[in-house]
């Protein structure tokens, strides 16, 4: 198979035309994918490609949008639908809560909704005021929805794949700050599941466990703390509801000592929950307590303060460096 | 006080042509739309509400010629009103088992079964309902077991029945955002190719939430055959329609969107069926035309939206302001033709319209029985001897073995725990 060189933005784009390719009840619409392809040029050409019937601009209503896309996958079709940016997907709040979370319980299993929502997350790209949201703990914590986020460019490419097959409605949280990540992939060389954590380095010192736009951040702290004598393993949690708890705790329970990077503020939020899992099943393997770096509780900084607000390496190895290694 | 009276509606025209008057300049203003669009010719042809609400039989069940709509045929009235008294008889039941304690809550649309049964009567097979909580009668129209349609209400799962067995929807609690989801099952249809029309429904008090406007645009730009059927009955809870909208009337809003509108008195069963059988049947792309319309009825509803609740929402606007008139607008006297008298005491007439639909003077008997309340149990059990018309299942929840005696014996049985 051959490797070649793309970016996460051009993977997603291919995971989305392979996708209605494959499967003529795929459909993808939002606000401005049509002609112009996304602000992120994610469904770009697929209007030419596919027609207007398949891949075409809504109204600027995001309620409207997936609540359409609710009804839309009802009636036998697999909607795919982009919120333009993160905070921009919020007055959509309620038709993901109350609708598509639950569709499926509320009717024991007759109607199931298989529909992606796709939300471009995080900050890093110098975005101003409601452009840089990590609104993923809002949907991690409502039962009912599938939240995945890739960190590779060969994930983004299966998990979006894996996404729009999947019988019940996901999530698919894209880190915007590695659309334009390049790597040398083979897109047809399986990936795990939804559901599946992976590590993405071995170490025995300790675990750092991140997923999404922390995770490369995290792989670059590891690099350094190897040339600094600590050798650190590294868990991409992929896939944040379910979550694979065998995968994280096998990894926490081989190393002792664990640290949780995410780029979300931490109170309440996907960090919180595994650390908190984590000890749960973890207790006796713990030489230390389980850290956090994570974004600080204040909303998300203008684009000028944004580095401060990221987790840094700095900000890992310092809390590397605190778990209590004089102890052991 | 607000009350609904067609004699203002000449006011309404003039209010409305000043709202069109603000459309087309907006609409020039951008360039929005083709001049024909925006014509006031086109506004008032094809998009405007009637000045007054379609009515082809009044309250004194008085035929009226009409000219854009036609009295439906003797059967369709025949069936309706048939199906008009197992309505009504259903909801008096509902309410009976929420003071009984066997439903959580009872949304009731007493007073609205004409709009209930108007809705999906013009239906097809194929076609869908997208009902709210208040939309019982409705959903149990369509086919849909009366136990199954209580269910939610009940208590025991959030839906009781297969949305696909009958192209009914879960009914909606968060207000209007089923309506999103009617669109989206028209578009698939028209993607798809199919026949399909989907018939939702919202109250005024709806109208208000976004999704209802979200849901009416989507509906119009994909041209999505979807029938935005507005029951309007005057009051959200405690809230009364002016503190909703200023709009002219609420079929207005549906030309802001490019969508026709139309009004019918939500109390006129044959009124209803040729207002809503035309917006399906023309307004959908079955015939010529590919044009949605907004229906708003005018009802009366004489209950409370909820039976039981807080006690600040219990009854606050019954009897009340405009009781007495609501009750001369009741749907149900008008089939049994010209009776005043009848009018006055819906009660009545109520046993006479059975004979008229040729129902048996036993079930006549029995909702007389009802109404007079007897014992709880003895009304629930004659609601399960069919005068709804369903197959005749026990509303009660089954007796688990070793209750019965502990009950009995006057013992609660204890809770059970799990293994």
């Amino acid at each position: 198979m051959t490797h070649t060189k793309i970016s996460m933005a051009q993977a997603l784009n291919q995971a989305l035309r392979d996708a209605m390719t494959a499967d003529e009840t795929v459909v993808m619409f939002g606000e401005d994918v049509g002609a112009l392809g996304g602000v992120f040029r994610i469904t770009d050409g697929l209007t030419a490609e596919f027609g207007e019937q398949r891949c075409f601009d809504t109204p600027l209503a995001e309620a409207g949008i997936v609540g359409m896309a609710v009804g839309m996958a009802m009636n036998g079709l697999r909607p795919v639908v982009e919120m333009q940016f993160d905070a921009f997907g919020y007055p959509a709040f309620e038709q993901i809560v109350s609708h598509v979370a639950k569709m499926r319980n509320r009717t024991r299993g007759r109607v199931t909704l298989p529909m992606v929502i796709r939300i471009p997350y995080g900050g890093g790209i110098g975005g101003v005021e409601h452009h840089s949201d990590s609104s993923e703990s809002y949907f991690a914590h409502t039962p009912g929805l599938t939240v995945v986020t890739p960190a590779t460019v060969a994930d983004a490419y299966a998990l979006l794949r894996k996404a729009i097959e999947f019988p019940d409605p996901v999530v698919f949280m894209e880190p915007k700050k590695l659309y334009w990540a390049k790597e040398e992939v083979d897109l047809t060389e399986s990936q795990p599941g939804i559901g599946k954590a992976v590590v993405r380095r071995e170490g025995a010192d300790a675990t750092l466990i991140a997923y999404g736009p922390a995770v490369p951040v995290a792989l670059e702290a590891a690099e350094v703390a190897a040339a600094e004598g600590r050798q650190l393993t590294v868990v991409d949690v992929r896939s944040l509801a379910p979550f694979d708890d065998e995968t994280v705790c096998a990894a926490v329970r081989r190393t002792g000592r664990a640290v949780v990077v995410a780029e979300a503020s931490g109170f309440a939020s996907v960090s919180s929950e595994i650390v908190a899992r984590v000890t749960e099943k973890c207790f006796h393997s713990l030489a230390a307590p389980v850290r956090r770096v994570t974004a600080f509780d204040i909303p998300f900084p203008p684009p000028k303060l944004e580095k401060h607000q990221l987790p840094s390496v700095d900000r890992i190895l310092d809390a590397v460096d605190d778990l209590q290694w004089e102890d052991s | 006080m607000w009350l609904p009276s067609v004699s203002c509606a000449g006011g309404l025209r003039e209010r409305a042509k000043r709202v069109h008057h603000q459309t087309q300049s907006t609409s020039r203003l951008i360039g929005a739309r083709s001049e024909a669009r925006t014509s006031m010719s086109f506004v008032e042809e094809r998009l405007l509400p009637s000045a007054e609400p379609v009515c082809l039989i009044d309250q004194y069940g008085v035929p009226h010629d009409h000219p854009s709509y036609g009295l439906p045929s003797k059967e369709a009235l025949l069936d309706g009103y048939t199906q008009l008294i197992k309505g009504r008889r259903f909801n008096d039941q509902a309410s009976a088992l929420v003071r009984q304690g066997r439903l959580a809550v009872y949304p009731s649309s007493f007073g609205q079964e004409a709009c209930q049964l108007a809705a999906t009567m013009v239906l097809r097979e194929g076609d869908w309902l997208f009902p709210t909580y208040r939309d019982s009668v409705s959903i149990m129209s369509r086919g849909v077991d009366p136990i199954e349609t209580l269910t939610l209400l009940r208590g025991d799962w959030h839906s009781g029945y297969d949305p696909y067995e009958h192209k009914v929807a879960p009914q909606a609690t968060p207000l209007a955002t089923q309506l999103p989801h009617a669109v989206g099952v028209a578009h698939a249809a028209r993607l798809k190719g199919e026949d399909t029309v989907v018939m939702a429904l919202v109250g005024d008090g709806g109208t208000s939430e976004g999704d209802f406007h979200e849901a009416l645009n989507f509906a119009a730009v994909f041209q999505a055959p979807v029938v935005f059927f507005i029951q309007n009955n005057e009051y959200a809870i405690s809230v009364p329609l002016a503190r909703q909208s200023a709009a002219p009337s609420l079929a207005h809003k549906g030309i802001g969107y490019g969508i026709p509108g139309e009004r019918a008195d939500g109390n006129d069963l044959a009124g209803l069926l040729a207002v809503l059988g035309q917006a399906v049947e023309k307004g959908t792309g079955r015939r010529q035309r590919s044009r949605r319309a907004a229906g708003r009825p005018r009802t009366g509803r004489r209950e409370g939206p909820r039976r039981r609740g807080p006690a600040a929402h219990r009854g606050t606007h019954l009897p009340g302001p405009g009781a007495h008139q609501r009750r001369r607008r009741d749907p149900v006297p008008r089939g049994c033709g010209g009776r005043p008298v009848a009018a006055a005491r819906p009660d009545r007439a109520a046993d006479d319209v059975p004979r008229a639909a040729g129902l048996a003077g036993r079930r006549r008997e029995a909702a007389c029985r009802g109404r007079r309340g007897r014992g709880g149990r003895a009304v629930a059990r004659r609601a399960d001897a069919g005068a709804v018309g369903r197959p005749r299942r026990s509303v009660r929840p089954p007796v688990r073995r070793g209750d019965a005696a502990a009950a009995r014996a006057g013992r609660v049985p204890p809770r059970r725990t799990r293994p």
